[in-house]
């Protein structure tokens, strides 16, 4: 469905319900979002009779009160009737208005009696879910390829609306968020529930939603976080109570087997080809962002690892592991002990330390990682 | 003094000035100043309307085609810096500084020293914001609104020049403020009371005391932004006990009146036009000078609507939507007015009143989606969407944009002693007046379905409402050449301007000759 300016113009009138999806406010699939579509109607309704009785006037008054028609003009300059009555009746509109508005607003903020609980932390340029009933917990990344973006490859329907992990919600359940972050202001936001609620760093706030259709729901970051505030974005799978309750019970043993495997992996050595190929994978997805796939960073922003500072410093590969593991106070880098496992890290610092001609030949094992998480 | 029988020849006789470069550098002339600031502002809106042609070309499609999100975003943060500080604020400003003089009777600007050094600090202030972006790591990115700790921890070092730039402009508004005040205030020809100063003169008064107020708040900002990034404070950061959101509270209550600073002088601007070429006097004067004044009183009780997702206690929220919502009272008894200045009226359309006539349907377009904003609940679905995009630039572009177009049309005579062309006038209009609509009235529509502001790329279904509108962008750059042309056209020749030009015009500017003698009522008027 191409959109054509007449079809805007009509969708602006109402004429046009089924342009309305794509031009009009989304009306989403909670109670809520509902009730909030409604208030927009309502205001947006009003906004029209005002304009078209005061432009109407406007126009009136153009066409018939022009000197080329050889009109006098008249002498009145105030009148305390007219005056009177154009303060009081916008009042009272609005009166009206605030009525719907604050009760809707009220509903809104009610956070009380949630059955799911979920913080949500945004950091750049990335989402991450904990659940507070169960041991589960994860990133969840823009999952549009670099190729699409660089206009390399055809765009995909779900074009920067895609993510590797998506949120999992129970229908017909409340679920209560606690958005938080990690560095800057983010805002976590999903049109379709009519949630919008800023993550500020060292503090939490609570949003909540009840989805009574299954579906999947995406949202974007809404509070301008940096260079990659335009790929953040979110995408929440809502599920009958059962297949969610399956769905998290799975993910859960999941998840704890693979803590346990990670312990018991420890041992493990890798060889170099392996660590620089898993490093290699891990930096472009987590490290390219800011440090740039070339390892050349942004002068001034982000520092480059290639042929400077610690990835080429063969005292300082303990330093190396530190800043990766517990990231840097004060700057964008994040401590990434706990997005990514030892291997993972492991790997990744050798990526480091030997791609772009770094060529220090340090290879790094989880047992490292662990050593320095263990300090 | 001289004697009041050699006036006439007194006042010719001092109609010399230095030439060359020395007369603007030195000048405390308030004529020569007000046209510094005009062409200042004119140049600075060039400035920022060449980056917005960059981001609408950027956003023509989806993907990244022409710059990296990093520059994109310093695109955006110094558009909007060089818009509000660069071109609407200083052509306020010059305005001010041509005709406030002229319209209350007085010989000058009463603080003239002070008046050329408000100018002439713009200039290096500008230097310093601009020459950033040619830093390492390139300029401010963090938006115009520079939210922390995106502006102190996770910046560049431009940030420190960001700084010290928005503290030269703050010092300049505050001088300039504080000269008009002075001036309205003392100079006023005898008989020009308070209630009968044209509206020009008031909305500016009003202007100006916001100004006092809120520029200090916004110096206090950036200072704070600047030791937090600096020199180890943590005002916002929460690590060291401070708190993000309260960035926010300090930056939107000088945010908020600074809307109106951009606002009120438009007010004035239109209701001196309309009246001069309806021919009949303003509907309900006194009522426009208590609207203007509770609009301001009013703009500073609600500063948190620009930050409703925040995580505002509930009766906080209430509290702005009402007050947010009350701010409608009053800008409609403004809109009222004009309408009921025209009811009945002999119009003539020239090009002043085409702008002033386009300015009250579209600032109250932009004034009804403000409306809609103000509603909490569905704030939270348009805020920092393109639909808020829409908003503003409706009531700033053509709001304050299109009053300061119909100022210079409607006072273009005045200033140079020609008459503007006006077939190349009205092609500036109509090309400006659709192309604007091209350029944000969709904006409504991406914001609606969901699109972010300050993206660099986006999903592709809003591919199509982008195109529409990066066209519209295009074409409203061009046309604003056409205004260039005009102007530098105007000043070097044209058709002799009379001492009064428009049939219908009132104000004391009109009893001077045209273009407006060096000085001016060096013997007050007599105002009956």
């Amino acid at each position: 469905m191409k959109m054509k300016p007449l079809l805007a113009l009509m969708a602006l009138f109402g004429f046009s319900a089924q342009a309305q999806n794509r031009l009009n406010l989304t009306q989403g699939v909670t109670d809520v979002s509902n009730r909030v579509y409604d208030l927009h109607m309502t205001i947006f309704y009003i906004c029209c009779v005002i304009g078209v009785v005061v432009f109407g006037l406007m126009f009136i008054s153009m066409i018939r009160h022009r000197k080329s028609k050889g009109r006098e003009p008249a002498k009145f300059h105030e009148s305390v009737k007219v005056e009177v009555a154009w303060t009081i009746i916008p009042f009272l509109i609005l009166v009206g208005m605030a009525i719907p508005a604050t009760s809707t607003l009220i509903a809104m903020e009610d956070t009380s009696d949630a059955d799911v609980t979920v913080q949500v932390t945004g950091s750049q340029w990335k989402w991450h879910y904990k659940y507070f009933e169960h041991e589960v917990e994860f990133f969840s990344r823009l999952a549009t390829q670099q190729e699409q973006i660089q206009n390399k490859f055809e765009k995909s329907e779900n074009y920067l609306l895609e993510v590797d992990n998506p949120l999992v919600i129970p229908t017909g359940q409340k679920v209560r968020f606690l958005v938080t972050s990690d560095d800057v202001i983010h805002s976590w936001w999903v049109p379709d529930f009519a949630v919008k609620k800023d993550a500020n760093p060292g503090f939490i706030n609570e949003a909540w939603t009840r989805v009574e259709e299954p579906g999947i729901y995406r949202g974007q970051c809404a509070e301008l976080c940096g260079k990659d505030h335009g790929f953040m974005p979110i995408v929440v799978i809502a599920k009958e109570p059962a297949d969610y309750q399956k769905w998290i019970e799975d993910t859960e043993a999941e998840q704890i087997a693979a803590r346990e495997r990670e312990q018991e992996l420890l041992d493990m050595e890798m060889s170099m080809d392996e660590l620089m190929a898993m490093g290699e994978k891990i930096y472009n997805s987590t490290c390219a962002a800011c440090h740039q796939a070339s390892g050349q960073g942004i002068p001034g922003t982000f520092p480059a690892l290639a042929g400077e500072g610690v990835s080429i410093d063969p005292e300082a590969r303990d330093q190396h592991i530190d800043i990766v593991v517990n990231g840097v106070q004060g700057t964008a880098m994040q401590a990434f002990g706990a997005q990514l496992t030892m291997q993972e890290i492991a790997a990744v610092i050798t990526y480091e330390r030997n791609a772009w001609g770094n060529d220090t030949g340090d290879t790094v094992q989880a047992a490292d990682i662990n050593a320095v998480m263990n300090q | 003094m001289s004697t009041v029988v050699d006036d006439i020849h007194h006042e010719e006789h001092h109609d010399h000035k230095p030439s060359g470069i020395t007369r603007w550098l030195f000048t405390t002339n308030h004529k020569d100043i007000g046209s510094l600031y005009l062409w200042f502002s004119l140049i600075m809106f060039f400035i920022g309307g060449a980056m917005a042609m960059v981001i609408r070309a950027e956003l023509f499609q989806p993907g990244l085609q022409l710059v990296e999100p990093n520059f994109f975003n310093q695109m955006t943060t110094v558009h909007g810096l060089i818009m509000v500080f660069g071109a609407v604020m200083p052509a306020f400003t010059g305005l001010a500084n041509w005709m406030i003089p002229m319209m209350i009777g007085a010989p000058d600007m009463a603080l003239p020293r002070m008046n050329n050094w408000s100018f002439w600090i713009l200039p290096f202030g500008f230097a310093i914001l601009l020459s950033s972006l040619f830093l390492e790591g390139g300029g401010p990115n963090f938006g115009w609104t520079f939210y922390a700790p995106l502006s102190t921890t996770y910046s560049n070092d431009s940030t420190a020049l960001f700084v010290f730039s928005m503290h030269i402009l703050g010092i300049s508004s505050i001088m300039g403020a504080i000269n008009v005040i002075v001036t309205i205030m003392n100079m006023r020809a005898p008989g020009m009371n308070y209630m009968k100063m044209p509206l020009f003169v008031w909305t500016w008064l009003i202007t100006a005391f916001l100004l006092i107020a809120v520029m200090p708040v916004l110096a206090g900002a950036v200072t704070m932004v600047l030791t937090d990034k600096y020199f180890g404070t943590s005002f916002f950061d929460a690590a060291g006990g401070g708190d993000p959101v309260m960035f926010q509270h300090i930056f939107w209550f000088f945010g908020h009146p600074e809307v109106y600073i951009m606002i009120l002088p438009s007010f004035g601007i239109i209701s001196a036009i309309i009246p001069a070429f309806t021919r009949k006097q303003l509907f309900g004067y006194a009522s426009m000078v208590y609207a203007t004044a509770s609009i301001a009183i009013l703009s500073f009780l609600v500063w948190a609507h620009h930050m409703f997702t925040t995580g505002m206690p509930v009766f906080a929220e209430l509290f702005f939507m009402y007050c947010t919502m009350l701010i409608a009272v009053p800008t409609g008894v403004k809109v009222f007015n004009w309408v009921a200045t025209m009811w009945r009226g002999a119009m003539t359309f020239e090009t002043p009143m085409l702008f002033a006539l386009a300015f009250v349907i579209l600032f109250t377009i932009g004034g009804f989606s403000g409306l809609m904003l103000a509603i909490t609940p569905v704030d939270f679905q348009y805020h920092d969407t393109y639909f808020v995009v829409a908003h503003f630039h409706y009531v700033l572009v053509t709001g304050a944009v299109f009053s300061i177009m119909a100022a210079a049309y409607y006072w273009l005579p005045k200033w140079t002693g020609h008459m503007y062309d006006e077939t190349l006038a009205k092609l500036h209009f109509w090309t400006s007046l659709i192309s604007v609509n091209v350029l944000f009235f969709p904006m409504h529509f991406a914001g609606l379905a969901g699109m972010p502001r300050r993206i660099p790329d986006y999903s592709i279904q809003f591919a199509d409402v982008n195109q529409i509108t990066s066209i519209g962008g295009f074409a409203f750059g061009l046309s604003q050449l056409i205004f260039l042309w005009l102007c530098i056209k105007c000043v070097r020749g044209g058709e002799k301007a009379a001492a009064k030009p428009w049939e219908g015009a009132e104000g004391l500017e009109w009893t001077v000759p045209s273009p407006a003698p060096y000085h001016t009522f060096e013997k007050p008027p007599k105002v009956e």
